[in-house]
């Protein structure tokens, strides 16, 4: 237990009964923190022990010479263990969600739609379906969608146009920039085989 | 008293059982048993729900020795400060001796609560298996099962009302445990399963919800999907209590369709929560019953931005309690103080919680819902800032708090505008607020706010102090002013051995006192346990080196003391010394 010495008694008390402000961080404010306690508020031993998926982040940073703003304590914001192992707060980026426009070759106007409401293409592919009025069928890889005169693409980060449902749900969310639902001959070509 | 005493003899003792029978405070009961013997024999044997706010401040043996008729066990185990990894994972706390003892001893128990304690599977079973009128089965913040056990509850219980998991860290071995409740079982009124992580048969769940016509709560998890919610509330209109487990949709399709008119039917809900993973666009489904809702969780409902909040609570106009995230902000705080009138309970949860922090709450959010809200008797608030000022107002304007714990998102923040500590702030609030049972506080703090604890905090039950305070004075104040005190729990804070030893009889009339990285010492606690026999003051230490005996000048990391009546525990671990 290096550090439980505590060979600065003496010294603590002038800290301890001394005010200082600022946020944890500052060279300063980790005096006036850990002046007062213990000089190994969250020793990394201590953070293992605990066993707890979520607060391993919190480990000691009173020795960091250049810290983040704000230095991460055990147990502190005091929340308990559960909630922080199971709330997991969406990023600012899926606030608006990723609305993209839909085209259909002869019809007159685009319509958009919002992607993350959709968990998976079949979700996707039954709300075009209701939208355009129409039927896609079934996806396969070998020959697309077959059996339907319309194939669902899009337009990827590339520029490409792409067959729908090749490629991971999340993967495709990410990557498509529009999408585009072809018809006909047009569509009979994506849809065959390389 | 010679003559009311012995003109209440006069009274058979089924007369005196029935008037106990109206007590149904633990205190009151407590209290009733002190006046003499005939009256501490009648109520013992009478006392059908026990308490005990630590489970090792008695043993099993006593419970049973003294309330032979006990149907109702509540028990706690761990101090609190393990809700946020201060305690070790083995620190103790288990149920299974309990359930042993009282089956050896054919207690009838029917109920069964507990909190923060380690339940075993095995305990489970053994609980099943032992007790055939067991009814209801609530469990908040354990930890040491498997859905295993939940599987044997599920079987052998044959009168089960209730199983009530609450934030509890479940091993979940993906089972058939809802399965496990034969087809005879129709007396379930509440079932919880929240916090359970794997899935669960969405069949069994729906038979289940059909035949326990007596459902009136149930929680979800987050392996419901929604369009299963919607066949269980076709199922069950009745309900008053629901958690959503996912609740993400296509706002277009016919399920979303079936299920706001599902929603509609279910005009008895007053509770909501869940909302475990959330397509915003799905929420209005909720609106039609939001009018009659008295209480709203949706502390664990990621990626709700303040707009669609502020929509969902124009809606709820009755609401007492509303358990939120920071993500609300204070303009949302504002919709609540304008739409919420009848507000007891306020939770402000932080929604970021390893980010340098972009609250979106501060002082502003707090002082409006304090002006809005006449009612507001009890909060939890995360924020990012503080001033004495705002402290000082909702002081004024809400003088019924009976729990108050603010939360500084950085543990030593100054008042936001002046730069001062926060101890006028706080200093008001227990002034004003004469009722105040629990107090938690934060940000900078002098020896001055315990001064103020100290003078006005008459009622005051249980303090929470971290980061605070300048010397063994501030701990003082608190232990010599608070005379209702039972738990105290300190870290990070310059308290030392004068503070510890100034009063050791005052630790009798507490339930416990925890302190972590402050200024006490071995020899200090060694003092305090010879002269105490009937307190554990227990250390723990996390260090590689056990050493057999350490220097009395060494400062203790972590201390916990209790009093007890049965002398140091056998459970504890290597880890753990009891001086």
């Amino acid at each position: 237990m290096e550090g439980m010495i505590m060979a600065h008694e003496s010294d603590l008390n002038l800290k301890a009964t001394e005010l200082r402000l600022g946020l944890p961080g500052t060279d300063e404010c980790e005096e006036m923190v850990s002046a007062a306690k213990n000089n190994k508020r969250a020793s990394p031993e201590s953070v293992e022990e605990c066993g707890s998926k979520g607060t391993c982040a919190a480990k000691s940073s009173e020795h960091e010479t250049a810290p983040a703003p704000k230095a991460q304590i055990v147990g502190w914001p005091p929340v308990r263990s559960y909630r922080k192992n199971n709330l997991q707060p969406k990023k600012t980026e899926s606030e608006s969600g990723i609305y993209v426009k839909v085209s259909m070759d002869g019809a007159p106007y685009l319509r958009k739609i919002d992607l993350k409401v959709y968990n998976g293409y079949p979700e996707l592919l039954k709300a075009l379906e209701t939208m355009f009025k129409l039927t896609i069928g079934e996806y396969s890889e070998r020959e697309g969608y077959k059996g339907s005169e319309y194939a669902p693409a899009y337009e990827d980060k590339d520029g490409d146009l792409m067959l729908v449902g090749d490629v991971p749900w999340d993967m495709f969310m990410s990557s498509c920039k529009r999408l585009r639902i072809m018809k006909g001959s047009e569509a009979r070509g994506l849809g065959g085989a390389l | 008293m010679c003559l009311f005493q012995s003109v209440m003899n006069y009274f058979p003792e089924e007369v005196l059982e029935h008037v106990f029978d109206f007590l149904t405070s633990h205190r009151d009961r407590n209290a009733v048993s002190l006046v003499c013997k005939s009256w501490y024999s009648v109520e013992r044997f009478s006392r059908e729900k026990v308490f005990i706010g630590n489970c090792y401040a008695v043993d099993p043996e006593r419970l049973i020795a003294r309330f032979p008729r006990v149907r109702s066990l509540t028990l706690k185990g761990k101090p609190h400060f393990a809700d946020f990894n201060l305690v070790p994972h083995d620190w103790g706390g288990y149920v299974y001796p309990w359930i042993e003892a009282m089956a050896k001893n054919g207690i009838n128990l029917e109920e069964l609560r507990l909190k923060r304690m380690v339940v075993s599977d095995e305990s489970l079973e053994l609980l099943a298996k032992s007790f055939p009128n067991f009814k209801s089965l609530v469990l908040v913040s354990c930890d040491g099962f498997s859905t295993d056990g939940l599987a044997a509850i599920a079987s052998n219980c044959r009168f089960l009302r209730e199983l009530d998991l609450q934030e509890n860290e479940v091993d979940d071995r993906k089972g058939q445990w809802l399965s496990c409740f034969p087809d005879t079982c129709t007396s379930l009124v509440s079932l919880n399963f929240a916090c359970l992580k794997g899935e669960a048969s969405v069949a069994a769940l729906e038979r289940l919800v059909a035949r326990c016509r007596n459902l009136r709560s149930l929680r979800l998890n987050h392996a419901v999907p929604l369009d299963t919610l919607q066949k269980i509330l076709v199922q069950a209109p009745q309900l008053n209590d629901l958690g959503t487990g996912t609740f993400v949709h296509d706002p277009d399709s016919d399920a979303y369709c079936k299920l706001k008119n599902a929603i509609k039917k279910c005009k008895s809900i007053r509770s909501l929560s869940g909302f475990l993973d959330v397509n915003t666009r799905c929420l209005p489904a909720v609106y039609p019953i939001c009018t009659n809702l008295t209480s709203l969780n949706l502390s664990y409902a990621p990626g709700i931005y303040s707009s669609e909040l502020i929509k969902l609570i124009c809606h709820c106009k009755k609401l007492e309690r509303l358990w939120i995230l920071d993500t609300i902000g204070d303009k949302g705080l504002d919709v609540v103080a304008s739409t919420c009138k009848e507000l007891q309970e306020l939770r402000v949860f932080p929604s970021d919680l390893y980010g340098v922090g972009n609250a979106a709450v501060t002082e502003e959010g707090l002082v409006a819902v304090s002006a809005g809200c006449p009612k507001l008797n009890s909060l939890l608030y995360f924020c990012q800032q503080m001033t004495n000022a705002a402290l000082i107002t909702v002081a004024k304007n809400c003088p019924n708090f009976i729990r108050f714990r603010l939360c500084t998102l950085d543990p030593t923040i100054p008042d936001a505008v002046t730069n001062q500590p926060l101890d006028e702030g706080f200093g008001a609030i227990v002034q004003s607020c004469k009722g105040l049972k629990r107090l938690s506080v934060s940000g900078l703090l002098t020896d001055q706010v315990f001064l103020y604890i100290g003078m006005y905090a008459e009622q005051l039950e249980m303090l929470s102090i971290a980061f605070a305070g300048d010397s063994d004075k501030g701990m003082l104040y608190v232990l010599n002013g608070c005379k209702k005190l039972k738990k105290l729990e300190i870290r990070d804070s310059p308290f030392g051995n004068v503070a510890l030893l100034a009063d050791v009889g005052k630790y009798e009339t507490m339930r416990s006192l925890w302190m972590s990285s402050c200024e006490v010492t071995f020899g200090a606690c060694k003092t305090l346990a010879e002269k105490m026999p009937r307190l554990n003051v227990e250390i723990i230490n996390e260090g590689e080196q056990i050493e057999a005996s350490p220097d009395d000048r060494h400062r203790v990391e972590k201390m916990y003391l209790y009093r007890t009546l049965v002398g140091p525990r056998r459970d504890a671990p290597d880890f753990v010394w009891t001086l």
